[in-house]
């Protein structure tokens, strides 16, 4: 009755006769896991190393840092030394980006304007994200009535222009490096709020959370394992995206002459002051400040873009 | 009516009684007068100035007095240059900054949607990640740094498009170009990302599933529901393309209102400044409540869904 | 009886990262005129990679058929250009997914998706369309269509929108139905309702029904004949009443009596220990073998051939072999 064939890659005859007896069953044999499990955040690690255009991002901030600080230090001149007989001169052995209109040097200004540039940024980003947990995470937290009225707050703040608003302040509080950072902090903080609230509703409410305290998991553990990678994940990347709107912010005020005053400068300014070399062909006035602006955004960017993957836990493989 | 919408029209008022308030009070903060700074004007002088503009008036009167001159559209004179009220301004200064506002909002949401769309069907492919790549410089660069690049390439080195002034089409170009580049590049990464997402949808196997064209689906199922993170992005886009008209109209010399909201700021002309701040942030929350409906008149759901919501 | 499809020796994999996964290794089976075949088995097994390989919906990349022939009417769709499929699907070949709530476009009234299916296949008016749209809906339940086809899916109930996607299905009067899980997201009482608009559908058009599944009592309503599905491959076949009263192959066995029966109020429910294989690299013998009571040494080696127990029912599996120790092949 049976209907024989050949099988799969054996011939029939070649089958023993004695392999016809009941196996001897290994222990969990069924129940093996194949995939090695690696932590959250090494496994984080380990995606965002393999995005090579964000790595060049954080490599190239790094870099940037390191020069923000020992940048004005190994040049010969100051910021603010000014030489009139030097004026707008290309690059050179003396001045290796030039000078501007007023004789200064163009290379310690560079990244003196990244020190403000990278200060601005990150210190908006913090303030930012200080504001933002401590009013998302009340919001969120208490819920109800408070969480309410605190949402209408931010949804009518929210329709506030924001650069507008930043204008106004610093029109009021006079130009300078803590009104930047204040009328950026302002208005800033309202997208972290918005994140973190619905965070803190998440945990709240994660049946997982609730599975992982009926096992009887440590609460350690499970804010480790189960709370951080899913509200830090978010939470880091809109730090990344804050840091480079700061930046544009200041270098927009600045260029508009509302930001940082003389003898300091800023990238901002600085290509508001190459605006005039574009017609008399003094192309270093521009081009360092606008390409150091743009790199640093475009950094930032990417790098928030390969944090934003990699921190996904739904995108873990 | 949909109470959704009351709803929304009370917050929109809310926000600019906000902004009006915040801009009236932060304005009279600011210690000195503006008089001051002018140094062949007296103490008379000073006085009759004063009280001309009612500025010797306790603040409670002149901000009741603000806000009666607000609700007819008289947004009051200008202290710098006499010879204006800030309506006339506005006036003046307004249909060019709409004009170029506008043409860049068309171009940023055209272009934007149909690189998002090109690179979403090509995702991971060559196109896409050019398009990605492009996008990212979009965002990066700094609308005052590409309007500079731009004429420095296609006005100095290059002559092609004429700068300065805002006369004929051709000077349009380059300032258009400049201030869509950002918006545009935030369009397109948006519209990829959500194409993506909703190529992925149940729905779009139903489509395949009932033999339809890849373009019929694309355009006809896919593309709708794509689209609707791109539309409440437009009110923040929009805003983000008012400010950068005060660059840009900087810029390329530009006679539109940013131009003298700019300069009321240098010359600290108070009732300028607050008459387009306030003016600015009409139309802004104006352009968030359209959206608004828009999203409504795509996304059946909100229209007839939130009946009490 | 007519054969309308005919699946030979199919074969799917997928490609990831970690190396191909091999969803479905050799799947053969026939669709009858008029029939419902039900394809059961756990979440995994390949049944809807099977499903959608017939419509050619897998995604690709990663997913490829790497062998094997689906024959429609004697037509190969494995090699039909990507135009000519367009054809065939929704009209001739149609498919129901699993959950109503996402298979419909939330942005177009229902009417219009109905109409769009008809109007691709065949050469008529809005109006025309309009009106077969109606019969449809008609057909499969809805009351008052004329006034609900304007509606938006969002004012559906779930048990109506299946309807709604059935009918969708069925406007170009398809010959092959395949419903992957139709019912699984639906309520229990829904679930009966859908369940019979399927035999009375079938009744009316004669139209040929695959349905995959992973719920016996459903396949147990519906089913004419029952392919069990494991780790890809087909490892029981027969008909309704010989799959369910007479299960040979210890999966089949394991599937039943994991599932409660209200006739036998005392029977243990016992769950099948285990998981089943990795499909990266799966097992060169008998995939359940890891997890079966009756494991003998040659079945985690070889892959048994079909026994043919009658003229529908078969199985893979070596306890049909002679050389297998008598009590063991009884004890099932």
């Amino acid at each position: 009755m049976a209907l024989r064939k050949q099988h799969e890659g054996f011939e029939e005859s070649v089958i023993p006769d004695e392999w016809f007896v009941p196996k001897v069953k290994e222990k969990d044999e069924g129940e093996r896991v194949s995939r090695p499990s690696l932590s959250y955040w090494k496994d984080a690690w380990l995606r965002l190393r393999k995005n090579k255009l964000a790595m060049a991002g954080l490599i190239f901030l790094i870099l940037l840092a390191i020069m923000a600080v020992i940048g004005p230090m190994i040049s010969p001149h100051s910021v603010s030394e000014q030489n009139l007989r030097n004026q707008n001169l290309p690059p050179s052995g003396e001045y290796w980006f030039g000078t501007d209109k007023l004789g200064r040097d163009m290379f310690t200004r560079t990244w003196y304007g990244a020190r403000i540039s990278l200060f601005v940024g990150v210190v908006a980003a913090l303030v930012d994200f200080v504001i933002g947990v401590l009013y998302g995470g009340v919001s969120g937290y208490k819920g109800g009535r408070t969480d309410n009225i605190m949402m209408r707050i931010i949804e009518i703040l929210y329709g506030l222009p924001y650069l507008l608003v930043v204008i106004l302040l610093m029109v009021v509080m006079g130009p300078g490096l803590t009104t930047i950072i204040v009328a950026l902090s302002a208005t800033g903080w309202i997208g972290m709020a918005r994140i973190v609230r619905g965070q803190v509703l998440q945990i709240k409410n994660f049946e997982y959370v609730l599975a992982s305290k009926s096992f009887g998991t440590k609460t350690t553990r499970i804010i480790r394992k189960n709370l951080l990678p899913n509200t830090m994940g978010p939470i880091i990347v809109q730090i990344t995206l804050t840091v480079p709107s700061a930046i544009f912010s200041e270098a927009f005020l600045s260029f508009l002459g509302l930001g940082i005053q003389s003898p300091y400068t800023s990238w901002g300014m600085m290509a508001s002051d190459g605006l005039s070399a574009i017609i008399t062909g003094q192309w270093w006035r521009l081009v360092f400040p606008a390409f150091f602006i743009s790199a640093t955004m475009f950094a930032f960017n990417v790098l928030g873009d390969g944090l934003q993957d990699a921190l996904d836990p739904r995108l873990r493989r | 009516m949909n109470s959704y919408f009351v709803k929304r029209v009370i917050a929109m008022f809310v926000t600019l009684w906000l902004i009006i308030t915040l801009t009236f009070f932060l304005m009279h903060s600011i210690p000195g007068n503006p008089f001051a700074t002018d140094r062949n004007t007296n103490e008379a002088v000073q006085k009759n100035l004063n009280s001309f503009y009612h500025l010797d008036d306790p603040l409670y009167v002149q901000y009741g007095s603000y806000l009666k001159s607000l609700v007819t559209f008289n947004l009051g004179p200008s202290i710098k240059q006499s010879a204006f009220t800030v309506n006339e301004l506005i006036g003046r200064g307004f249909p060019v900054s709409m004009e170029l506002g506008l043409w860049t909002l068309v171009v940023a949401v055209v272009c934007g949607i149909l690189l998002g769309v090109v690179a979403a069907l090509r995702h991971n492919g060559i196109i896409d990640y050019l398009a990605m790549t492009l996008a990212v410089i979009g965002i990066s660069v700094p609308n005052f740094v590409m309007a500079t690049l731009l004429i420095q390439q296609f006005a100095v080195n290059w002559p092609i498009f004429p700068v300065a002034t805002w006369s004929s089409p051709m000077h349009m170009v380059l300032p258009i170009l400049a201030l869509a580049s950002g918006p545009m590049a935030i369009i397109a990464r948006l519209t990829r990302s959500s194409m993506i997402e909703v190529l992925a949808q149940d729905y779009i196997r139903t489509a395949r599933a009932k033999g339809l064209s890849p373009a019929k689906i694309v355009f006809k199922h896919a593309l709708r529901n794509a689209l609707m993170p791109v539309v409440t992005l437009l009110g923040a886009l929009a805003a983000g393309i008012l400010t950068g008209t005060f660059v840009i109209e900087k810029i390329f010399a530009i006679p539109g209102m940013g131009k003298y909201f700019v300069e009321s700021i240098n010359q600290r002309d108070y009732p300028v400044i607050m008459g387009t701040t306030v003016f600015y942030s009409a139309i802004l929350i104006i352009m968030l409540y359209l959206v608004d409906l828009a999203y409504g008149i795509i996304d059946p759901r909100i229209k007839l869904g939130k009946k009490e919501g | 009886m007519e054969k309308v499809l005919e699946i030979k020796d199919l074969h799917v994999s997928f490609s990831t990262y970690g190396g191909d996964v091999k969803a479905v290794r050799g799947v053969t089976f026939d669709l009858h005129k008029g029939e419902t075949l039900a394809i059961v088995g756990e979440s995994g097994c390949g049944k809807s990679v099977t499903s959608q390989s017939i419509m050619r919906l897998i995604p690709s990349p990663p997913g490829k058929i790497t062998q094997g022939e689906i024959l429609f009417k004697g037509r190969n769709l494995t090699n039909v250009s990507e135009t000519e499929m367009r054809k065939i699907r929704g009209a001739d070949i149609s498919m129901i997914f699993q959950d109503p709530m996402t298979a419909l476009n939330p942005t177009l009234s229902v009417g219009e998706q109905i109409i769009e299916g008809i109007r691709q296949h065949k050469n008529i008016g809005q109006a025309e369309g309009r009106k077969a749209a109606l019969e449809m809906m008609e057909l499969v339940g809805i009351p008052s269509a004329a006034v609900r086809m304007k509606q938006y899916p969002h004012q559906f109930s779930g048990g109506m929108r299946q309807r709604i996607v059935i009918a969708m299905a069925l406007v170009c009067q398809p010959e092959v139905l395949i419903a992957d899980e139709p019912t699984t997201a639906l309520d229990v009482t829904i679930q009966a309702q859908i369940l019979e608009l399927f035999r009375d559908i079938q009744e009316k058009t004669g139209v040929s029904i695959i349905l995959i599944t992973h719920d016996l009592g459903v396949v147990a309503q519906v089913a004419d004949r029952i392919a069990v599905m494991y780790a890809g491959k087909i490892v029981e076949t027969g008909s309704r009443r010989e799959i369910f009263y007479n299960p040979q192959h210890p999966y089949t066995r394991g599937l039943l009596r994991s599932v409660p029966r209200l006739d036998a109020d005392d029977a243990e429910l016992l769950p099948i220990d285990g998981s089943p294989p990795d499909l990266f690299s799966p097992p060169a013998g008998c995939p359940f073998a890891a997890r079966c009571e009756h494991a003998m040494e040659v079945c985690s080696r070889v892959y048994p051939n079909k026994t043919r127990l009658t003229s529908i029912h078969q199985v893979d599996c070596w306890l049909q072999d002679e050389r297998a120790p008598k009590k063991m092949a009884a004890r099932i």
